[in-house]
């Protein structure tokens, strides 16, 4: 079956090749030699563990991303909703099996790499559901079925991240789910009265938090409440991107991460280190870097042929996005302390796994464009 | 076809929404920019001084103290290079090992062994940890031969306090120790200042003079980890050595004072009586002050503690004497001033007197005879004086002994233990005792004996007031080129400035005259209570007043059995003191002399001034010498 799909291609390997998109790949490419500067530095100047794992990964799923792009994209629709299966599949085991890490059951150990499966989820929720709504019609996208479907969808992986427990990831995957109901064309009001009703129960579920959840809610409220203590990493934070000032302290000369008083610097606050070294000038610059990856990816998404790849590269899209925001705002002291990482920047192999896998299918969108879908 | 519609139509659902969250995408964008403008751009002075509180810390070493010098500049107060053994618990790989290796080397007792190891634990494994604050140049050689096999131990050379001429200056010196909490919150430059290991004055000058005196640190700034770990020296920030303080003092005058005084309880001072200058002031017995640098043992704390010669108690200043006799030319003088008596004035002494039924003796039991004031005065015949100062009365006698600095302190923002002792008269007895005064105190009074107490330095003062023409001196411990920088000494260094405008203390300049020759009669003239002391080249030639103290009343039977002064138990032996200006021809120096159950005045106190005088005198040639010599002829 998946011999026939690759078969159906009409495009030989060179023009397959050929018909990448080189803007996306040469940014994608800047991206990860920045991160490996900036792991270099988290290491302390030196070639250490940190920089020399990283680099093996961003190799390894660089080329991976470039295997993914040669494969059709109706392979991809193929086998979107088994993807999602395995990935639900990976996500039960973890709870049961998965190794614990200071109070929170994630991962799996794969000896290589310790595989954190609701980082994949992130990709599977969009590919499973732009394969939904690439199939569903229009006139049935509002109706009950479709959306409760939909939401089960949704639904069932963030059940299983909130148990591990991973608050900051299960936010980012119903974001992600709940983007792509949005461009199927779900009504509007939906959303406007979910929004509304989500405020309103707002305190429920703020009373039904993890306590260490809750401080970081207080904490990032008023992160002097306890400045040794939990506002510690938000207070650090902003001392580190603030002294970096206009131009940076230059590479290798951040204080506030070489003399350690930077918390997480190689995952979650990795853009801390890069705003203290390169200032603002660095951090926009690399911001504009992520803009640029962006638009391309939507464009990709506007010149495909088929609903599923549009759907799946305007929501590749907006995860990045979502990713992003909340991970700048986090370190910039604009929302609470959630943990997520900044995409390739941050070290961590299933973040960085699930990214490129995400590039590859979008690259593989723009290879084969003109590809239509049954 | 229709399918193809429916597929169109979807797209196009998809394309539009997409470019609403485009749209959204833009301003969070724009919005994390601005955020990122406001902390880097904006707060950028902000937040990089707090990066560099961050990582930035300052250890600041202990300042050198400045020195002390005497009036030729030789140090009595300086620093010494010391060794100390250092040890970083981080480098060392086993602690048992090296704290037993060096137990070895340098002989450390089992105590001192448990007190280091206490002390690491209170530690940073990086801080380091000091096992011995004072190596000997042995020990410290010793510890370099092995340096190759003791990892993790740093010699370290510092400077200490040092007093080179241990003893004969303590009680003017004070001494310096480590400071507790109350001398740290007492001074804010200490606040400021202190570092662990700095040593600050505890006593005397070095405590009233500690601002001048502490100096700057030498300050170190680091780059420090969050863990508070020093990563690297940024900058050595030299200090500055604390002020020189020149005093007025002379160490060979000094030295021969605790030379006189050894083995004997008191007191020797001398002064200049033009500049109230201190020229001498010793208290004996003495300690010596180089022992409390590093924490002085207990055996030694206790052997000072416990001598019942009290080397504590700087007996100059804060002891309280009777001043017997010696108050005679202030009662003589009196009683001239306020017209009781003229110089012709005579009373006939049988050996006591009778008062209200009350018997007053005279020391000499068979009486002098007719007495005239300078006769009274040169066989210190106390009917004569009972007398007058019957007819003077005490109130008026209070007047003349206030002006001429009894019951006053003398030097008291110099030494903060110093005492103001008392001369009694009416309303203080009321005020005080809520009894009424009664006519036997007055009579006793006018020999120096009942509620009576001097210090030795108010004698001494008394001395040169009489000495330099009744002229009022505010004396002075530190010479005028000293900068200072505590307030309250540098007020006393202001009143100092009167010295030099001859401020009179008598109505009748001829008084003072009349009361000078008479001391001259009772050392120069036979018969003179100190005739024997006498020197009788001019040059040398002083004149002055001999007293006993009694420290308890003499019972009629002790009256009859007359003892010998070593017969008599040590405690009730009576005080002797002396008092003296010189040379007699051009005065310029007066002294007060007190030695505690030394027996009688003339015998004890008045030999040690023959020798004083004879340094004195002969010094005065080497002071003269210097730049801010100051002539004066009256």
């Amino acid at each position: 079956m998946f011999q026939h799909t690759r078969l159906n291609s009409d495009q030989n390997f060179i023009q397959k090749v050929k018909n990448l998109d080189y803007i996306l790949l040469l940014s994608i490419f800047i991206l990860s030699v920045l991160s490996l500067f900036v792991m270099y530095s988290t290491d302390g100047g030196e070639l250490l563990y940190h920089t020399k794992s990283h680099l093996i990964k961003l190799s390894v799923f660089f080329v991976l991303m470039l295997l993914i792009s040669l494969f059709n994209i109706k392979f991809w629709h193929l086998i979107s909703y088994f993807l999602y299966v395995i990935i639900i599949l990976l996500l039960i085991w973890v709870s049961i099996y998965g190794i614990k890490v200071s109070g929170s059951q994630r991962w799996m150990n794969l000896y290589f790499l310790a595989l954190q499966p609701s980082e994949l989820m992130k990709i599977g929720i969009i590919l499973c559901l732009a394969k939904y709504y690439h199939r569903v019609s229009v006139e049935k996208v509002n109706s009950f079925t479709s959306i409760f479907f939909a939401l089960t969808i949704i639904l069932i992986p963030i059940i299983l991240v909130i148990s591990q427990p991973d608050l900051g990831t299960s936010i980012l995957i119903a974001l992600s789910g709940l983007i792509i109901l949005w461009l199927g064309g779900v009504k509007i009001k939906y959303f406007f009265f979910s929004f509304i009703s989500f405020l309103i129960s707002l305190p429920f579920i703020i009373s039904n938090l993890q306590p260490y959840q809750k401080l970081r809610i207080l904490t990032f409220l008023d992160p002097d409440r306890d400045p040794l203590g939990a506002g510690y990493q938000i207070i650090q934070s902003k001392i580190a991107i603030g002294s970096g000032g206009f131009s940076g302290k230059g590479f290798l000369q951040g204080t506030q991460s070489y003399l350690d008083f930077l918390p997480e610097k190689h995952t979650d606050f990795i853009f801390t280190l890069f705003s203290e070294e390169f200032g603002f000038i660095g951090s926009t610059g690399l911001l504009l870097l992520y803009l640029i990856i962006i638009i391309r990816i939507i464009r990709i998404g506007v010149i495909s042929r088929n609903s599923f790849a549009k759907l799946f590269c305007f929501g590749f899209a907006f995860s990045i996005f979502i990713y992003i925001t909340v991970n700048l705002s986090m370190v910039l002291g604009l929302l609470p302390i959630v943990g997520s990482p900044l995409p390739i920047m941050s070290y961590g192999g299933s973040s960085m796994l699930a990214t490129m896998i995400g590039f590859g299918i979008v690259l593989s969108a723009k290879v084969h464009s003109k590809q239509t879908i049954a | 076809m229709i399918k193809e519609n429916f597929g169109i139509r979807k797209s196009d659902i998809i394309n539009r929404r997409m470019f609403i969250i485009g749209a959204a995408k833009l301003v969070i964008f724009g919005g994390i920019v601005a955020r990122l403008f406001s902390l880097q751009i904006n707060d950028n002075k902000k937040y990089l001084t707090l990066s560099d509180k961050n990582r930035i810390r300052e250890w600041k070493l202990p300042p050198t103290r400045g020195n002390i010098v005497d009036y030729f500049g030789n140090v009595i107060a300086g620093n010494l290079k010391v060794y100390q053994l250092h040890v970083i618990p981080e480098q060392v790989e086993n602690f048992n090992y090296l704290i037993s290796r060096l137990k070895v080397i340098l002989n450390l007792s089992n105590k001192r062994v448990e007190k280091i190891k206490n002390k690491k634990k209170q530690l940073k494994p990086w801080e380091s940890l000091v096992v011995s604050e004072n190596l000997s140049w042995d020990e410290f050689s010793k510890i370099n031969n092995y340096l190759y096999e003791l990892v993790g131990v740093k010699p370290v050379m510092t400077i200490s306090r040092n007093y080179p001429f241990s003893d004969i200056y303590t009680h003017v010196l004070g001494y310096v120790s480590q400071p507790n909490e109350e001398d740290i919150l007492e001074n804010e430059v200490i606040q400021e200042k202190f570092v662990p290991g700095i040593k600050i004055g505890k006593l005397g000058l070095e405590k009233t003079l500690e601002n001048d005196l502490i100096g700057v640190n030498d300050i170190q700034r680091y780059e420090v980890n969050a863990y508070g770990k020093r990563i690297n020296q940024l900058e050595y920030q030299k200090g500055k050595q604390g002020s020189k303080i020149r005093l007025t003092l002379d160490t060979e005058v000094q030295k021969l004072s605790a030379e006189l005084m050894q083995g004997k309880a008191g007191s020797i001072s001398v002064m200049d009586i033009y500049t109230g200058e201190i020229i001498a002031m010793y208290s004996s017995p003495s300690y010596n002050p180089n022992s409390f640098l590093f924490g002085i043992s207990q055996d030694e704390w206790q052997l000072i503690r416990n001598n019942p010669l009290k080397p504590l108690i700087n007996k100059t200043l804060s002891g309280l004497y009777s001043p017997g006799s010696t108050i005679k030319p202030i009662v003589a003088l009196s009683a001239l001033e306020n017209g009781i008596m003229g110089t012709n004035f005579k009373v006939q002494c049988k050996g006591k007197m009778e008062l209200h039924g009350q018997t007053f003796h005279c020391w000499k039991e068979k009486g002098h005879g007719w007495m005239s004031l300078n006769n009274a005065m040169k066989q210190s015949c106390d009917t004569y004086f009972y007398e007058i100062a019957r007819k003077l009365g005490v109130d008026k006698l209070k007047v003349t002994a206030e002006r001429f600095g009894l019951g006053k302190k003398v030097l008291g923002e110099y030494f903060e233990n110093e005492k103001a002792g008392q001369f009694p008269d009416t309303r203080w007895k009321i005020n005080e005792l809520g009894k009424g005064w009664v006519l036997g105190e007055t009579l006793i009074t006018g020999i120096g004996q009942g509620y009576t107490q001097t210090t030795p330095i108010q004698l001494c003062l008394m001395t040169a007031q009489i000495a330099n023409g009744g002229y009022k001196i505010k004396p002075k411990i530190l010479t005028d080129d000293n900068q200072l920088a505590s307030e309250q000494v540098k007020k006393a260094m202001q009143d100092s400035k009167i010295n030099y405008f001859y401020t009179p203390l008598y109505d009748d300049q001829k008084n003072i005259k009349i009361i000078q020759e008479a001391m001259f009669s009772s050392t120069n003239e036979l018969y003179g209570t100190s005739y024997k002391s006498r020197i009788d080249d001019p040059k040398y030639q002083f004149a002055g007043k001999t007293g006993t103290a009694q420290v308890k009343r003499i019972s009629k039977r002790e009256r009859e059995l007359d003892l010998k002064t070593f017969q008599i138990p040590y405690e009730e032996r009576d005080h002797a003191l002396y008092v003296a200006f010189g040379p007699y021809k051009n005065p310029r120096y007066a002294l007060s002399i007190i030695v505690e159950h030394g027996g009688s005045g003339s015998s004890t106190a008045a030999p040690m001034a023959t020798k004083l005088f004879k340094l004195i005198v002969d010094r005065h040639h080497y002071r003269k010498q210097l730049s801010d010599y100051k002539e004066f002829n009256i």
